[in-house]
């Protein structure tokens, strides 16, 4: 391992079952463990799985009263802020001046009035805490929690699992969190997460993820799971890669996360690329991001590009590879919006030769997300 | 029989006057879950070196290089339509062609399986 590499609070834990270790975002990770991607993958939807996801940034932003830190926080995304609740959990992104997106970003509002958590990106946290830092008015503050580890339980048994520890859990909806002890670790334990599946990201201090990881990881239904299956997850949920499917080039209209942009926003505006993004709202952006499914049995993947029927290049993959739920090849691209209904014959050029494929409707494995 | 190894971790297994070639147990176990094998006509040519075959993980996807020189002779279907068997026996049944070699000699610079087994190791 290369000393400049990170470590997670379960690095010693990865090792010890056996993790394949890679570089990612500055940290030495997990990317698969003996059981192997696919069966990781299969396992989640099927059961539960863990995963380390520790090298996210977590934060948070602080003023004196929430009218203020949210209204701080609206000039940077485009979500609602104001009317968050208490408890309760939002997706959105931060803008650049010209509305492409610097990263996206979960947002929750702790009882504790005036602050506002952020989980970010790995790979973006240092460029988000950047723009944070230097565009938040003075009195609102970004303070990092750099100190804090994150697991995900994910699957459709990740519920019965945490219920064992925290009978409350099993109650909450999708999109709210609470603070809970487990085993004696105070934790915050939101009920989302990036697969798609029924689960809970659950935040504590670092010198305790370990021991919660290892506890979880007593479930007989519980396996650790790794990067790879995570991505393949997400992108059978038809879920954006940061820097892959969404980047500062693209608006979230154009990204198709129109659920980022809150209602009130798009009649009152007051985001960075706002004229862009409500035009965009208006009028349909020229390209949107879809999902693809490839005809054949070959997978395309990101930098395939995509033509229309007729041979006419329209677009780009962004994302694409096996979908072991699925059982194929799946794939989110780009196409230009008149080619962007479902349904349309378009075709991805491989390696050279050209492959059928259509347009299709997200998510390809679908949400089971507990609203209660 | 004689199974030789490139530095691509492909095989080349001598059975009689055909050439059966591979990806070796290494590269497999390393490659995780094959999901998808693409394999070259029977008729087409390849120099030693060129791209012949494509076997894709989960993960990735991966040029197998053509280990000798010659003819497809054969294409084994059976790993087209069934991409996880290479993770069981790689060098055996999950063979990917047969090729009539052009230039046997080009076996000579390649390693047995002593040699190939160091290298995997070191790699």
């Amino acid at each position: 391992m290369a000393d400049d590499l990170f470590k997670t609070p379960l690095h010693a834990l990865h090792q010890s079952l056996g993790g394949k270790m890679v570089p990612f975002a500055g940290y030495d990770m997990p990317v698969q463990y003996p059981l192997g991607v696919l069966k990781e993958h299969l396992h989640t939807r099927e059961k539960a799985g863990l995963f380390d996801v520790s090298h996210m940034g977590q934060a948070v932003i602080v003023s004196p009263d929430h009218e203020t830190t949210a209204a701080a926080l609206e000039t940077l995304v485009p979500g609602e802020m104001k009317k968050l609740g208490q408890w309760r959990q939002r997706y959105t992104v931060l803008l650049n001046d010209d509305g492409g997106i610097i990263d996206d970003l979960m947002v929750s509002r702790p009882p504790t009035d005036g602050r506002l958590n952020l989980v970010v990106n790995a790979a973006c946290k240092e460029k988000d805490y950047a723009h944070l830092t230097e565009r938040l008015p003075a009195g609102v503050k970004l303070e990092r929690f750099d100190e804090r580890g994150l697991l995900a339980l994910q699957g459709p048994r990740a519920a019965s699992v945490l219920a064992k520890h925290v009978p409350a859990a099993a109650e909450m909806k999708f999109m709210s969190f609470g603070e809970f002890e487990i085993a004696g670790i105070q934790a915050t334990v939101a009920r989302a997460g990036y697969t798609g599946e029924d689960g809970y990201e659950i935040s504590t201090w670092s010198g305790d993820t370990e021991k919660l990881a290892k506890l979880l990881l007593e479930d007989d239904v519980v396996e650790p799971i790794g990067l790879g299956a995570r991505d393949s997850l997400r992108l059978e949920a038809g879920l954006c890669l940061y820097g892959h499917d969404i980047d500062e080039t693209t608006s979230p209209v154009e990204g198709n996360i129109n659920f980022s942009i809150g209602k009130r926003r798009r009649e009152e505006g007051g985001f960075p690329g706002a004229p862009r993004i409500l035009r965009e709202l208006d009028e349909g952006p020229s390209r949107l991001r879809v999902g693809i499914l490839p005809e054949g049995r070959a997978p395309a993947r990101e930098g395939a590009e995509i033509q229309s029927a007729d041979g006419i290049k329209i677009g780009v993959v962004t994302s694409g590879g096996f979908g072991p739920s699925v059982g194929g090849p799946v794939a989110i691209g780009y196409v230009e919006t008149a080619h962007s209904a479902t349904g349309t014959d378009i075709q991805l050029i491989v390696r050279g030769k050209s492959l059928a494929a259509k347009v299709a409707d997200m998510p390809f494995a679908p949400h089971r997300y507990y609203r209660g | 029989m004689t199974i030789k190894f490139t530095e691509d971790h492909e095989y080349v297994r001598v059975d009689g006057d055909v050439y059966v070639v591979g990806i070796s147990a290494h590269a497999a176990e390393q490659l995780g879950d094959v999901v998808f094998v693409e394999l070259p006509e029977v008729g087409k040519t390849f120099s030693k070196g060129d791209d012949m075959a494509v076997v894709e993980s989960v993960k990735a996807a991966s040029d197998v290089y053509a280990p000798i020189s010659g003819e497809i002779v054969e294409a084994n279907q059976a790993i087209v339509d069934d991409p996880a068997s290479v993770n069981g026996d790689p060098q055996g049944a999950a063979w990917f062609v047969k090729i009539k070699a052009s230039d046997a000699s080009e076996l000579d610079a390649m390693m047995d399986e002593a040699k190939y087994k160091e290298f995997a190791e070191n790699a």
